[in-house]
């Protein structure tokens, strides 16, 4: 599925990116200790944090993600939304938890094996 | 082709500019046409040793070097310097302060990734005397590719 369609299957708010938001979604993370997601984040993937803060921009283009979903309705800094929008990452807010975003994710089939 | 070095600045306690060294370098790889998942692995590598230079030490340079059949990564920094390496080796082993753990660093996972992910890592430091992380990566391994 393409970001664009899990954003709006789930309602979330799209604050930075619309560039980006027709990529393919190849899997999905959370994880909020950058140094754990830098090392097992999958590339294509969707990346649910709590972490608002810039350099989840470059985290986010390093691993070469999709998109960023922030969760538990947090906000990111001003910086992070201007920089994401500069970079054509798909930034987002909801306020459910990571761990219902991955639930209704998993069901919607990103992440399984193969074709997400 | 001998070699290319590419040269960026690091600051301490900079989170606005960080990451930014690590975003321009693999840009550069990914034009040169190098292997996908060695940029990968140059890129956590990279990403990590910047940050390590951001949080932990002090102003410094980030300096990656490609040639036919290696990249090299070198991050030295002006900081404290580190005590005990081993012990900093050690997963999860960690002196980021609060607010650098509010930000989602100190997991102690950095050097750890390093060493995970390059072929080979040098750590050089000094307690008052810097830091001095260097990377190899071998490019053969990762098949075809040239400039
Ligand atoms: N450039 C440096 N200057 C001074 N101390 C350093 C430097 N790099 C690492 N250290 C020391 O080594 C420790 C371990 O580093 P490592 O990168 O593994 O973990 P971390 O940076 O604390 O957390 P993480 O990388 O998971 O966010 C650091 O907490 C710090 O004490
Ligand atoms: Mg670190």
């Amino acid at each position: 599925m393409k970001v664009a369609e899990l954003c709006e299957t789930l309602g979330w708010k799209a604050l930075a990116g619309a560039r980006g938001l027709d990529r393919e979604v190849r899997g999905g993370y959370c994880g909020d200790l950058l140094s754990d997601v830098m090392a097992k984040a999958p590339p294509g993937c969707l990346w649910l944090t709590v972490q608002g803060h810039l350099n989840i921009v470059a985290v986010a283009l390093l691993r070469e993600m999709a998109g960023i979903v922030i969760t538990s309705g947090r906000e990111p800094d001003a910086d992070t939304v201007r920089r994401a929008e500069e970079e054509g990452i798909p930034l987002f807010t909801s306020p459910a938890s990571a761990f219902t975003l991955a639930g209704r994710l998993w069901e919607l089939g990103v992440g399984r094996t193969g074709a997400a | 082709m001998a070699s290319v070095s590419k040269r960026y600045p690091v600051r301490a306690r900079d989170f606005l500019h960080a990451g930014e060294a690590s975003i321009q370098i693999q840009a550069f790889l990914k034009a040169m046409g190098l292997d996908a998942g060695l940029i990968r692995r140059i890129a956590i590598c990279s990403y990590e040793a910047e940050m390590n230079a951001v949080i932990h030490g002090g102003d410094g340079e980030l300096e990656m070097t490609l040639a036919d059949e290696w990249v090299t990564l070198e991050v030295r920094d002006a900081g404290p310097g580190i005590a005990d390496i081993e012990l900093a080796m050690q997963p999860g082993y960690s002196t980021a302060d609060e607010t650098a753990r509010e930000m989602g660093f100190g997991a102690g996972m950095g050097l750890p990734n390093m060493k995970a992910n390059a072929d080979e890592l040098r750590l050089e430091s000094a307690p008052g005397r810097g830091t001095r992380a260097l990377m190899v990566f071998r490019r053969e391994a990762a098949g075809g590719g040239a400039p």
